[in-house]
């Protein structure tokens, strides 16, 4: 008898309290932006879903919280308006709108608790402020305050050292060098960084300074001095840093440490597949599209498979008659031509330099402009380039040395190139601007197919929007033809330049 | 049997039916988190006969040059991948004005599925590739308005894959590689106010 009494307890107690949940707290905090400053606001992970209290949001925006225990919902008031939430279901009702949310309401003890998505989802739409979540960066932005996204890049392979900072929107910024460190101070109320990279090359340490709106960046004790330049568009503001020597250092004959004598090196054998060569002999063009494959159609019938193979037998006159590099075309003439057998074109020539040439469209008809593009990494990208160098070979080669082997996935070889394509990318950006007009973004980072598999520096350029009416006539020109051409070649120029002052590794 | 055995039965029995219906009720959460019972009232349901969401759906800016961000009503689904239909099939609509289609007129919805992983699977029909003008920038702002449709307004989806005609292809129009799957982003993208 004693023991079913008991049992009959167990049940009820059971059913009383309900499935309480028992979470854990995430890897970092919530952070919340305001106005008046920035605060972490707790939220814990139940069941793989990040819920925040409903008392904490209640405090945070003022809410009047009601729970209805007999309709088993949530009823949650703000100057009028209301979202009511139920217990059991993954959704609420926001002014009589029905909104989804990945979990439904879950209780901790005596709390309710809300998947953090209740907050744009539910209370955005309510409140008088805009509130934005960033889960990326796990920012609660609430009320009108600039918080531009900021991407710094730090290119270690020179010198000089080149750290670039992309601020987005492109809000007004400023720069400074002092006492060795160079300051860039945004004009915003918070900043936005998804990742800084550690020091490497001339600089010692990035990181966000005494002020939340400003990065600091120390400079190694061997630095020159700094050359700061910002370039603002439509869609960022650009900051370019570039530490070089300093001067007494580039002249100087033997650095501190006593140099350790090197044997002479031998005549540089011929590239192989996965080296790096630190000088340019051959360079693919690639007249993008071909055959059937027509590329964009222009608004008056000029087709891009024509004007990319154009502008490519000119550029391969121009580069191989003024440089003396010898340039491989991947087509020359109107044929088709897979994107792999591209890449295995300029991979089996062995070059050191890859441009693809493409005109460009928008669904817009007004949009005009010449556009630059290296490879984005994926996460399988990312990860490729970190290992490529874990799994170098040392592999035994004509003459009796040695040479290391990169070991990477043949779809992804551009991966370790990304940072020498980008410092191409970057000249082709300013040659270009030089001669024709620039468009929305001049220079992008985009997953670009015909580059991914190309295992040398490799940039794409758009030379101007075919859609456009005005572009589509001067595109078939001489004159706007010859002056990309000319850019292109100025890029290729100092590509080389930089590739043969790099130090071989 | 005694008064007292009977009891014990009757607190045996009554245990496993508690035990049944605790189970019966958290197995439905996990099975179908999102779903929601057609005829069970939702919490101050709309007037309007169809349930629907109001989700962000992707199209181009009037100037062509990035995505807008734009708030329309979509026929609630019965779960995730119901759901991630129904946006999909209003994402191929034509765009409200004074917004640009991106993606080509008579593309179809094949199939979207979702794997264990969080990974979606977005399976066009050829007219996505075989219509579309072209260009790296139409191509990037095609793709990333299908991959955040589905990232923004399902947020267990973390990557999306597009297919063309049941397979893995190359490109919608030779640029941007579509042989892995992407992640939301929203670079492109330029806020808009308002619902459609």
């Amino acid at each position: 008898m004693r023991t079913a009494v008991l049992s009959v307890i167990a049940v009820v107690l059971v059913l009383v309290c309900g499935p309480h949940a028992q979470g854990t707290a995430p890897a970092s905090p919530l952070t919340l932006v305001t106005r008046e400053g920035r605060r972490a606001v707790a939220s814990t992970i139940l069941n793989g879903q990040e819920f925040i209290g409903l008392d904490d949001l209640a405090a945070l925006f003022q809410l009047a919280v009601r729970e209805d225990a007999l309709a088993g919902g949530v009823t949650v008031t703000y100057k009028g308006r209301t979202v009511v939430a139920a217990t059991d279901q993954a959704m609420a009702s926001v002014n009589g709108r029905v909104v989804t949310l990945p979990a439904p309401i879950a209780r901790a003890g005596r709390r309710l608790l809300v998947p953090i998505d209740f907050i744009p989802r539910a209370i955005a739409p309510i409140y008088d402020s805009p509130i934005e979540l960033r889960r990326a960066s796990r920012l609660l932005i609430v009320g009108n305050v600039r918080v531009p996204r900021v991407a710094i890049r730090l290119e270690a392979a020179g010198p000089p050292t080149r750290l670039t900072l992309d601020v987005v929107p492109p809000l007004v910024v400023s720069t400074s060098f002092d006492a060795g460190r160079v300051l860039v101070r945004v004009d915003a109320d918070a900043l936005d960084i998804a990742t800084t990279p550690a020091g490497a090359g001339l600089i010692d340490q990035i990181r966000t300074g005494d002020q939340t709106t400003t990065i600091a960046i120390a400079l190694n004790a061997r630095a020159g001095m700094p050359r700061l330049s910002t370039v603002t568009t439509n869609e960022s503001a650009r900051v370019l840093v570039e530490v070089p020597l300093a001067a007494q250092q580039e002249t100087a004959a033997p650095p501190p440490p006593p140099p350790v004598p090197v044997p002479a090196p031998p005549e540089a054998p011929a590239p192989l597949l996965g080296t790096r060569t630190a000088k340019l002999q051959t360079m693919v063009v690639d007249a993008g599209h071909g055959g059937e494959d027509n590329g964009v159609r222009g608004p008056k019938g000029t087709l891009e498979k024509q004007v990319t193979l154009e502008a490519a037998r000119r550029l391969k006159t121009l580069v191989e008659s003024r440089l003396g590099v010898r340039v491989v075309m991947t087509r020359e003439n109107d044929r088709a031509i897979s994107l792999d057998e591209r890449n295995a074109i300029a991979n089996n020539s062995k070059a050191d330099l890859f441009l693809s040439l493409h005109a460009n469209a928008s669904p817009s008809a007004s949009v005009k402009g010449t556009e630059v593009y290296y490879l984005r990494l994926d996460r399988a990208g990312e990860e490729a380039r970190r290992t490529a160098a874990a799994t170098e070979l040392i592999l035994p080669v004509v003459g009796g040395i040695t040479r290391p082997i990169d070991i990477i996935p043949w779809d992804l070889a551009q991966a370790s190139h990304v940072d020498a394509s980008s410092r191409f990318a970057s000249m082709l950006e300013e040659e270009l601007e030089k001669r024709v007009p620039a468009g929305p973004r001049p220079l992008q980072q985009a997953p670009m197919r015909v580059l991914s598999g190309a295992n040398m520096p490799a940039a794409l350029v758009e030379m101007a929007y075919l859609t456009n009416g005005e572009q589509e006539q001067r595109m078939k020109s001489d004159e706007f033809q010859g002056a990309v051409v000319e850019a292109i070649y100025g890029a290729v120029v100092r590509f080389k330049t930089y590739l043969e002052a790099a130090p071989t590794p | 049997m005694s008064r007292t055995r009977w009891l014990q039965v009757g607190g045996i029995v009554l245990v496993f039916a508690a035990a049944a219906w605790i189970a019966s009720s958290v197995l439905e959460r996990v099975v179908s988190p999102v779903a929601v019972p057609s005829t069970a009232p939702a919490p101050a349901a709309p007037a309007a006969s169809v349930p629907h969401i109001i989700a962000t759906l992707y199209y181009g800016t009037p100037d062509g040059q990035a995505l807008a961000a734009v708030k329309r009503e979509v026929p609630l689904g019965e779960g995730p991948r119901e759901q991630g239909r129904q946006i999909l099939e209003s994402e191929l609509e034509d765009a409200p004005a004074p917004y640009l289609s991106l993606i080509p007129r008579g593309t179809t919805l094949r199939a979207f599925y979702i794997t264990d992983r969080g990974d979606a699977f977005v399976d066009l029909s050829v007219e996505a590739s075989t219509l579309h003008p072209g260009g790296s920038t139409h191509e990037l702002l095609t793709v990333y308005a299908i991959v955040n449709a589905v990232t923004a307004n399902l947020t267990s989806i973390e990557r999306v894959q597009i297919l063309i005609d049941g397979r893995q292809a190359d490109t919608l129009a030779g640029h941007v590689d579509l042989r892995r799957p992407f992640e939301r982003d929203t670079v492109l993208v330029r806020e808009t106010k308002g619902t459609q």
